[in-house]
């Protein structure tokens, strides 16, 4: 619990009848990962700050969920949180079960199990890899050390997995160096050492962002088809809301430290059901056309703790603001089989529309 | 400030660019007109880069010529005085707002240095046009006045173009110049950036990898694979109804409603060991 433990379960979230995180999903199947009520406070600027706020999000077995917003709203946070790798004196609320169990409270041989079975994957692979050790030692680390999977075996599986994600020549490229492969081939040598464990969920912080776009879409591909193969659960962090619809069941987007919306991807774009979705989704220049003018969000987004108090954190940019936005915090609330943390999301049914420019 | 033959203000011709063994730009030409506006399209190690560094001169071409306003510039600048002329022809935004602007100086100070360097104008006259400058990129008056370390990424970004106009250029380099700003603010920068061209008259010269960015903002693009041009044209119909195996790729690879991806024959093309 080296430095995460302070107060994990300082307020713990009363048992209510129905989650928040559960609707919107197929009720009969347990969530693998739940996340109830989860407020991160961090210590910025000598003041503890929440960049988190009553976080709620639940992935079943093999789903993928997508985590989509802009700088500020948390979602590399809430990845970190539930792999538990939070800052030093992060204070944590809430809760996060991983099959049935409180990360928080995991320790010893508990612990080491989670931690195979939770895989991450990050933006820049070349930050997260040792450049002075060979691409096989690396793979092959967890297997060695946390499973005693002898040395050959390791290998063997390791070079078997390079195959999978589509890298030629597994065993030369076992021998090489990380400067020796370039940006995309070491991004599908994350992946492929994240699956060498058999996770059963993987979290994947803006894999494809720092890649070429046709890269991009080879390392999406890619990590669509093993994800099925495997029967993975994904949580997939990125700014982008197309890319997440592109391989999530589901997307969760995050504004300010708090969920705001939760609805089936397809669906996102289309019919959004809170005004910041939509929002993002028409400020986005649109490869067809040109618009005469962009549909940009006035103001910049705010992390938690410079979100207004008392109020919705998106009405002072919101097109839709009204005085009951302003006359308290909205909550998460089921709407059309989504959820959407809009005072005026029911108003709003069928009048907000991502695509519209112009 | 005129161009006296009423031809591009820009024009590249057969321009080469060699690193030892590697050509990282080859026999590369295009032209920009007053007012008009190109897209470089490319990704990693396509040479687009090199192309910009090569027009401000930040790298000496191997072959070919640079001309801005009817005048070469494909050699080094002999003159502090030749070197500001060059600046008073093209400015350069680049990618990253955090490492190109001056951590000790405010917007103001910025501003006001380049406008004192280039036109050598009295106090007044340079305060009255900091304030013109800044309003027109939309920094308040506390901003203009703060330090960047304060201020936002798009709101550097702000800073960064209001330098680089402040020098009146008559072409703006913009090297991925919006691709690290969140959506809703790289809306904001892109009809700025608009708004700028309708205002000033200034050519833009795109270098991006974002084809939706690209479609916004230019008229005319080039699609560049490995320093080669493969394909031009204007934007429109170049993105409408690519014509070439790498642009229709590119094109593809563009998550849009209802996009897959695949895994394509083409495995890892675009990138390569280094």
């Amino acid at each position: 619990m080296s430095g995460l433990g302070q107060a994990p379960e300082a307020e713990r979230a009363p048992a209510t009848g129905l989650s928040p995180a559960a609707v919107g999903q197929t009720p009969q199947v347990a969530p693998l990962l739940e996340v109830d009520d989860l407020t991160v406070l961090l210590r910025v600027e000598g003041a503890e700050r929440a960049v988190l706020k009553d976080v709620a999000l639940a992935v079943r077995p093999g789903e993928a969920v997508g985590l989509v917003g802009e700088s500020g709203s948390g979602k590399s946070m809430t990845a970190r949180a539930i792999d538990r790798l939070l800052p030093r004196g992060a204070k944590i609320s809430g809760q996060i079960k991983f099959d049935g169990v409180d990360v928080y409270q995991m320790a010893g041989a508990d612990l080491r199990s989670f931690r195979n079975r939770v895989a991450m994957i990050f933006q820049d692979p070349r930050a997260h890899i040792n450049p002075v050790r060979r691409i096989g030692d690396f793979m092959t680390e967890a297997l060695r050390t946390n499973l005693k999977v002898p040395s050959a075996q390791a290998a063997a599986r390791a070079v078997d997995m390079l195959g999978q994600v589509g890298i030629g020549e597994p065993e030369r490229r076992m021998r090489q160096y990380p400067h020796e492969l370039s940006g995309g081939m070491l991004q599908r040598v994350m992946i492929a050492t994240a699956l060498l464990t058999e996770p059963r969920l993987l979290l994947a912080d803006e894999p494809t962002t720092a890649l070429d776009v046709t890269t991009q879409a080879e390392v999406m591909a890619i990590l669509d088809e093993l994800r099925r193969d495997l029967g993975l659960a994904m949580i997939f962090i990125t700014h982008d809301l197309e890319l997440a619809a592109a391989i999530c069941d589901r997307t969760v987007v995050m504004y300010a430290g708090q969920v705001v919306e939760v609805r089936e991807s397809v669906l996102l774009h289309d019919d959004p059901l809170h005004p910041y979705t939509a929002a993002l989704a028409a400020a986005r220049p649109d490869i067809g056309r040109t618009a005469t003018r962009l549909a940009a969000i006035p103001g910049r987004p705010v992390s938690a703790f410079e979100a207004p108090a008392g109020e919705c954190a998106f009405a002072p940019r919101c097109p839709h603001a009204a005085d009951i936005c302003r006359a308290g915090p909205p909550d998460l609330a089921e709407l059309d089989g989504g959820l959407s943390r809009c005072a005026r999301a029911a108003d709003l049914r069928g009048t907000l529309r991502g695509a519209d420019h112009d | 400030m005129t161009d006296p033959s009423g031809g591009p203000v820009l024009e590249v011709s057969g321009l080469r660019k060699e690193f030892g063994e590697l050509v990282a730009v080859d026999d590369v030409s295009f032209a920009v007109p007053a007012a008009g506006s190109i897209a470089i399209v490319g990704e990693s190690g396509s040479g687009k880069t090199t192309i910009a560094r090569m027009i401000v001169g930040l790298e000496r071409p191997t072959r070919g010529t640079i001309a801005a306003c009817g005048r070469d510039r494909s050699r080094p600048a002999r003159s502090a005085r030749d070197r500001r002329r060059r600046g008073s022809e093209v400015q350069i935004v680049f990618q990253d707002p955090y490492t190109s602007l001056d951590p000790r100086q405010s917007a103001e100070a910025t501003i006001d240095e380049v406008l004192r360097l280039h036109h050598g104008w009295a106090p007044d006259r340079r305060r009255a046009r900091v304030a013109e400058l800044t309003e027109l990129v939309g920094l308040d008056a506390r901003q203009a006045r703060a330090l960047p370390r304060t201020l936002s990424g798009g709101q550097r970004q702000r800073v960064a173009i209001a330098r680089a106009l402040a020098a009146e250029p008559r072409v703006l380099i913009l090297d991925e110049s919006v691709a690290a700003l969140d959506v809703s603010i790289q809306a904001q920068v892109l009809n700025l950036l608009a708004d700028v061209r309708e205002s000033t008259g200034v050519s833009y010269v795109l270098i991006s990898h974002d084809l939706a960015v690209v479609r916004q903002l230019t008229q005319d693009v080039i699609v560049l694979h490995r320093g080669i041009v493969v394909e031009r044209g204007s934007t429109s119909s170049v993105l409408d109804d690519p014509q070439h195996e790498y642009t229709k790729r590119l094109r593809a690879s563009v998550p849009r409603p209802g996009w897959k991806p695949r895994r394509g024959a083409l495995l890892g093309a675009g990138e390569g060991t280094t």
